[in-house]
C-alpha cells in the first residue's frame, strides 16, 4: 500500500477517544534497538547502512501487525510527505532529514511506526489517543519481542540495550504523553509544574519534542533516564505524574471559572471570534486559538459534537497537512490565507460560546474588582 | 622524582588517569597523598582536583587505546557528535562512559527487559551447570544408574536447544 493513501485517513490517535482525552491528547512509547556488532547509522558507511536496512526491513514487514502496512524508503518520500509524518508524530524530525539508507514502516491504523536507521538501527513507537501508556507499552513490547527472535540486538549484560546515544542506553525506552494545559498556562502555574516534574527526573518539552516551543498550550511529558529503572516501573511512575498534572489542570480550570470567569471567557471568545473571521493566520496563531476553543468545548461552552472539528483543525492547520491537498508548494502568505479559509469553513456552523454555562458572569468578579 | 604538590619530598604515589582521551599523571609523596585524601584512585578527574581545575597536564595523547577496534570510532568523534560508533564502543570507552552514565541515569546497571533468547541461554547455562554437578556427584559416589539418567537428561536438553556439546 502506498503511503500517499494514508494521508487521507488520519491516524487512530487523532480521533481523540482515549481515556482522559480532554487533557491528554496522546500516549506514546518508543524503543531504541540496534543490531549487534554493527556500526550505528550515524557512523556506518553507506554500504553498511544499506545492508542493515535490507536486513531489518523485510523482518519488520513480516510482523503480523504490519500486514498491509505502509512501507517506504525515505528517498522515495517528498519533503511534504515527510513533514506530514512529522506533524502526525509518526517519524521524528531527524528521520525526516534522512534519505538513502533509511526507511519507515507503519501500520494502517498509524498506531505503530518503525523507523529504520534513524539515530539507532530501529526506533519503534506505538501511539494511541488519551492516557493509556500501559497499553501502548504492551503494543510496542510485543513488536520488540517478535523482532528480537529474528534479529540479533545489541545487548550488554550490565548496560542493557545499547544505543547510539548514551542517554538512551538500558531500556532504550522513551514514554511520553502529550497534554493540553491551557488553564495552567493562563493562571501562570505552568512553570511551577514544569519545575516540579523536572525535579523528579521527567522532562517537559514542546509540541515536537526536544528543543521545540510549546505552542497551543501543548506539552510533552516524558521520562529522562533509561538506565536503572524497569520499563513497567517507569511507565507507572510517569502515569502517576500525568494523573497529577491532569488534576492540577482541572483545579486550575475550576479556579479560573470561579475567580476569573471574565479572563476565561475573554480568551475563548477571542479564539472563536478570530478563528471564525480571520483571513490570514499563521500555524502558531491557529494552534494557540484552537487551544482555547478546545478548552471551551471541555467547559461545555460549545456543544460536545464540536470537538471532532476542533481536534481535526489542530492537525489540518499544520503547514504540511495544509499543503497536502494542494498540488504545489505554497508560499507562507498563501498558506496563511488558505489556513484561515479552512478554519472559517470548518467552524461556520459553530454556535457562539454559551456563556450561561459559566457561573458568576454578570455579578462582580475578581477581574472586575481589579479594574476598579 | 619529586612530589607534584609540595615539590620537595620524594614521590612514592603515582597516579595515571585517562580522561577524555588525555592521559594525566600525578606523582605525590606519601604525606601529600594522605593530605589530599587519595584513597580512591579511580575518582573522576582526580588529576584535575589535585592540580587545580583546568591545570591538568596533557602529557600524552594515547592513540591506540582510544579507537574502537570494531568500528574505528574515536573519543574525538564522540566529542563532536555525542553519539557512539557501534555497540562495541561501550566496551572500548567503558571507563569514560561509566562516569557519564552515572551522571545521566539512575544507576549504572540495567534492570529492565532482557531479550528472550539471552534469557533462555542464561537459564540453559544454569540448568546445565546444575546437571553437570549432579552428574559429577553421582559418578563420585559410583551411583552409575543415576549418572546414566543425568547424562541422558543433558543429552536431551542439548538436542532440544540444538547446541553442540
Amino acid at each position: 500500500m502506498k503511503l500517499s493513501n494514508a494521508f487521507f485517513n488520519s491516524g487512530e490517535w487523532l480521533k481523540g477517544d482515549g481515556p482522559h482525552n480532554q487533557i491528554v491528547i496522546s500516549s506514546r512509547v518508543r524503543l531504541a534497538r540496534n543490531l549487534k556488532s554493527r556500526s550505528f547509522p550515524g557512523w556506518a558507511k553507506k554500504a553498511e547502512r544499506l545492508q542493515i536496512l535490507e536486513e531489518i526491513k523485510p523482518r519488520v514487514e513480516s510482523l503480523p501487525e504490519m500486514q498491509d502496512a505502509f512501507s517506504e524508503y525515505l528517498q522515495d518520500l517528498t519533503a511534504l510527505e515527510k513533514q506530514v509524518l512529522v506533524e502526525r508524530h509518526l517519524i521524528s524530525r531527524e528521520h525526516a532529514a534522512k534519505s538513502i539508507g533509511s526507511a519507515v514502516v507503519m501500520n494502517r491504523k498509524q498506531t505503530l511506526s518503525i523507523m529504520i536507521n534513524e539515530e539507532d538501527h530501529l526506533r519503534m513507537q506505538a501511539i494511541r489517543s488519551g492516557l493509556q501508556l500501559k497499553n501502548v507499552f504492551k503494543m510496542i513490547d510485543k513488536v520488540d519481542s517478535a523482532l528480537e527472535a529474528k534479529l540479533d540486538f545489541a545487548f550488554h549484560p550490565r548496560l542493557g540495550y545499547l544505543t547510539a546515544c548514551p542517554s538512551n542506553v538500558g531500556t532504550g525506552m522513551r514514554a511520553s504523553a502529550m497534554v493540553h494545559l491551557p488553564a495552567l498556562v493562563l493562571s501562570e502555574q505552568i512553570n511551577q509544574i514544569v519545575q516540579a516534574v523536572n525535579k523528579i527526573g521527567l522532562a517537559v518539552r514542546g509540541l515536537y519534542g526536544e528543543g521545540t516551543e510549546a505552542m497551543g498550550n501543548l506539552f510533552q511529558v516524558s521520562n529522562q533516564i533509561t538506565l536503572g529503572e524497569r520499563e513497567d516501573e517507569m511507565i507507572s511512575r510517569l502515569n502517576k505524574v500525568i494523573e497529577q498534572v491532569i488534576e492540577h489542570e482541572q483545579n486550575a480550570r475550576k479556579m479560573l471559572l470561579n475567580k476569573r470567569p471574565a479572563t476565561l471567557l475573554d480568551q475563548i471568545g477571542r479564539g472563536y471570534g478570530i478563528l471564525t473571521h480571520a483571513y490570514s493566520m499563521t500555524s502558531k496563531e491557529a494552534l494557540n486559538l484552537l487551544s482555547f476553543m478546545k478548552l471551551g468545548i471541555d467547559l461545555e461552552l460549545f456543544p460536545a459534537d464540536c470537538q471532532m472539528a476542533v481536534d481535526e483543525l489542530f492537525m489540518e492547520t499544520q503547514p504540511a497537512h495544509l499543503q497536502k491537498g494542494t498540488q504545489q508548494k505554497l508560499a507562507a502568505e498563501e498558506r496563511d490565507s488558505l489556513r484561515a479559509e479552512i478554519i472559517r469553513d470548518k467552524l461556520k456552523s459553530f454556535p457562539k460560546p454559551d456563556i450561561t454555562k459559566v457561573e458568576g458572569t454578570g455579578s462582580v468578579t475578581e477581574d472586575q474588582k481589579n479594574d476598579e | 622524582m619529586v612530589c607534584d604538590v609540595c615539590k620537595t619530598n620524594q614521590a612514592t604515589v603515582f597516579l595515571t588517569q585517562i580522561v577524555d582521551g588525555k592521559m594525566q599523571k600525578v606523582n605525590l609523596c606519601e604525606s601529600c597523598s594522605k593530605e589530599k585524601g587519595v584513597t580512591d584512585p579511580t575518582g573522576f578527574a582526580l588529576a584535575d582536583l589535585l592540580l587545580g581545575l583546568g591545570a591538568a597536564q596533557e602529557i600524552e595523547k594515547s592513540g591506540t587505546l582510544q579507537k574502537c577496534p570494531a568500528c574505528g570510532f574515536s573519543q574525538a568523534d564522540f566529542k563532536k557528535t555525542g553519539r557512539l560508533g557501534c555497540s562495541l564502543c561501550y566496551d572500548t570507552f567503558s571507563e569514560g562512559l561509566n562516569s557519564l552514565l552515572k551522571a545521566m541515569h539512575k544507576g549504572t546497571s540495567h534492570v529492565g527487559k532482557v531479550p528472550a533468547r539471552l534469557m533462555e541461554s542464561l537459564q540453559f547455562d544454569a540448568t546445565m551447570k546444575t546437571l553437570q554437578k549432579e552428574l559429577d556427584k553421582a559418578v563420585g559416589q559410583e551411583n552409575y544408574e543415576t549418572a546414566a539418567d543425568i547424562r541422558d537428561q543433558i543429552k536431551h536438553l542439548e538436542k532440544k536447544t540444538g547446541s553442540n556439546p
